[in-house]
């Protein structure tokens, strides 16, 4: 299988700070990879020294085999990147923005006039064709900027927090547009502070801190090294404190609505029965979202039994994951 | 990227250019035509008629060489100047810096965009020069080729300039203090060999005398220091400040972490 990207000891030396020190993977064509970290883990350096934005300090990238120091042009070719922050002329027209993105990689006009159309008619933007970027709504402008990123077809697409700040709807329907997008054959990588999205969407899952890789394992694997999962159970009859079932921690997160911790290996009808027993109705069970976020946390502090051994506890992750950055 | 590819994005980096000085012509090709119409009507037609001629040709016709050149050194710098640090300055030049775009490219780009500037401008001035004075022209080449390498060095002064810049203070000292008065003492108004001895050997260490004496000759046929020394001296400018924008290019001053 091709390889998209591969990193080698990477590394990154600010004006007294080292962001990256040393970090190696890479990437098979067809994947879609979630970048995670805490603020300031050096993700977005990472990304900024694959696009050219950021000047490495030491170590090799290579993009579908063309190496960033040799042949950095055909390395870029094969990359957009939809970067955190609005990054585009505020005075522009929507249209203007994607076709002349198009002609920085020497695209024609009339090839990206195209295109530009297909992207933006696909990302609801059509309509705004001819409004002045400054003009839209903050999840427009996210869109334009995926259009932007799409408009010479890149092999690997690298998105950095593509959906802050972004509704949930829009959001979902972002997730839609970036699998369908995957499964017809480009790569993604994707930085994201809702953790529920890297589960969602990536199959692996990448976790950097401190400017190290800490973890670099398949979503599912890494799951699977909860020690504890939670559940939460509607119950037909409201309960003034939670019950005392044997094994299990119950809290009341309403009086209707209560959250159990199944210790991983416990069978569910160990806990059904125990709930039958104390007379509980449960009348919908789901389970609790986010469970990469209880990973994550553990694995940016050290405490995650089996987890690769991380860095010094970070100030405050479950902010970070919560709140995205400020 | 092949030659097809490149000449595409320069075509659209110039395109872009242009587009952007069209856009906000009420800023860009509007004062310089009211400010030199001002200088026209005061400088020409109301103190000029009792200046008398100057190097043979009556103070209008004298001046307006001067003010074509001063109107397009402004304009050349102004357009790079504030094109490329409102990029930065809106990220916006990260759409550059992902793409294959070679730096040459960029730096090419955006100096044609000043260049077109300064020649719209330019020739904005000298028709309305037209309202007030006659014109002929003695030597077309020169007269282009002058105006044309003049616009080609304050444009890469210019990039230069927003390449160092990190707050908009500092795309503004270079114009106003020291574009403005080098200008202005750089034989606009008058010719060096009206100055003292000491001022003149002083005025000619300032290139805009050479390229103002220059294009007059262009223009005029008449000139205050040697033609072939001010072509010389803008291709030699030309030559060095490309190789430092091209350097800070390729280095990320200013624009890659």
């Amino acid at each position: 299988m091709t390889i998209a990207l591969t990193i080698n000891n990477l590394e990154k030396r600010y004006a007294g700070a080292q962001a990256l020190k040393g970090i190696s993977f890479s990437v098979q064509q067809g994947e879609f990879l979630a970048l995670l970290g805490p603020n300031g883990a050096g993700k977005s350096t990472t990304i900024g020294i694959i696009c050219g934005l950021v000047n490495k300090t030491g170590g090799t990238v290579s993009v579908f085999g063309h190496d960033i120091d040799r042949d950095f042009p055909r390395a870029k070719k094969q990359v957009g990147l939809v970067p955190q922050e609005f990054n585009f002329s505020q005075f522009e027209k929507v249209y203007d923005v994607v076709v002349t993105q198009a002609g920085y990689y020497g695209i024609p006009a009339s090839v990206a006039s195209a295109r530009a159309e297909h992207y933006l008619k696909r990302l609801g933007l059509w309509e705004k064709r001819d409004a002045q970027t400054r003009m839209l709504s903050g999840g427009m402008k996210r869109r334009l900027m995926i259009a932007r990123a799409l408009v010479h077809e890149p092999k690997l697409l690298i998105l950095d927090e593509p959906t802050a700040g972004v509704d949930i709807e829009l959001r979902r329907s972002m997730w839609e547009f970036l699998r369908e997008i995957n499964r017809a054959g480009t790569t993604i990588i994707l930085t994201t502070h809702y953790l529920e999205e890297a589960e969602s969407l990536c199959k692996r899952v990448c976790i950097i801190d401190k400017g190290v890789i800490v973890e670099d394992t398949d979503t599912r694997s890494l799951l699977a090294k909860l020690s504890m999962e939670t559940f939460l159970l509607d119950i037909a009859e409201p309960l003034a404190a939670p019950p005392a079932l044997a094994g299990f921690t119950c809290r009341l997160a309403e009086p209707a609505l209560l959250e159990v911790d199944v210790p991983r290996g416990r069978a569910m009808n160990e806990l059904f029965a125990a709930l039958d027993a104390a007379g509980i109705r449960v009348t919908s069970l789901r389970n609790r979202a986010n469970r990469l976020e209880e990973l994550f946390v553990s694995l940016v502090q050290g405490t995650l039994p089996g987890g690769a051994p991380a860095g010094a506890p970070i100030a405050a992750p479950a902010a970070a994951i919560a709140g995205g950055k400020p | 990227m092949n030659a097809f590819e490149t000449w595409i994005a320069f075509q659209t980096i110039v395109v872009r250019e242009v587009r952007r000085f069209l856009r906000i012509w009420v800023q860009t090709l509007l004062p310089p035509a009211i400010t030199m119409a001002l200088y026209f009507v005061i400088f020409g037609s109301l103190i000029g008629s009792r200046i008398g001629e100057m190097g043979g040709y009556d103070y209008m016709q004298y001046i307006v060489p001067g003010l074509v050149m001063m109107a397009v050194i402004t304009n050349a710098y102004a357009n790079v100047v504030s094109s490329f640090f409102s990029i930065k300055f809106q990220h916006s030049i990260e759409e550059l810096l992902v793409s294959p775009v070679p730096n040459h490219v960029i730096l090419c780009g955006f100096v044609a965009g000043g260049v077109l500037r300064g020649l719209m401008v330019g020739v904005i001035v000298t028709l309305l020069s037209l309202l007030f004075t006659t014109l002929s022209v003695h030597h077309l080449g020169i007269m282009a080729l002058v105006v044309t390498l003049t616009a080609i060095v304050f444009s890469l002064g210019g990039f230069i300039n927003a390449m160092y810049a990190t707050k908009f203070d500092d795309i503004s000292i270079v114009p106003t203090f020291v574009l403005t008065p080098l200008t202005y003492f750089g034989g606009v108004f008058y010719s060096i060999d009206l100055l003292p001895p000491f001022w003149q050997a002083l005025s000619l260490a300032n290139p805009i005398v050479y390229m103002v004496n220059a294009y007059r000759y262009g223009i005029l046929g008449v000139s205050d220091v040697s033609v072939g020394l001010s072509l010389g001296m803008l291709l030699a400018l030309a030559v060095v400040l490309y190789l430092w924008a091209i350097r800070l290019l390729d280095t990320g001053t200013g624009i890659r972490k």
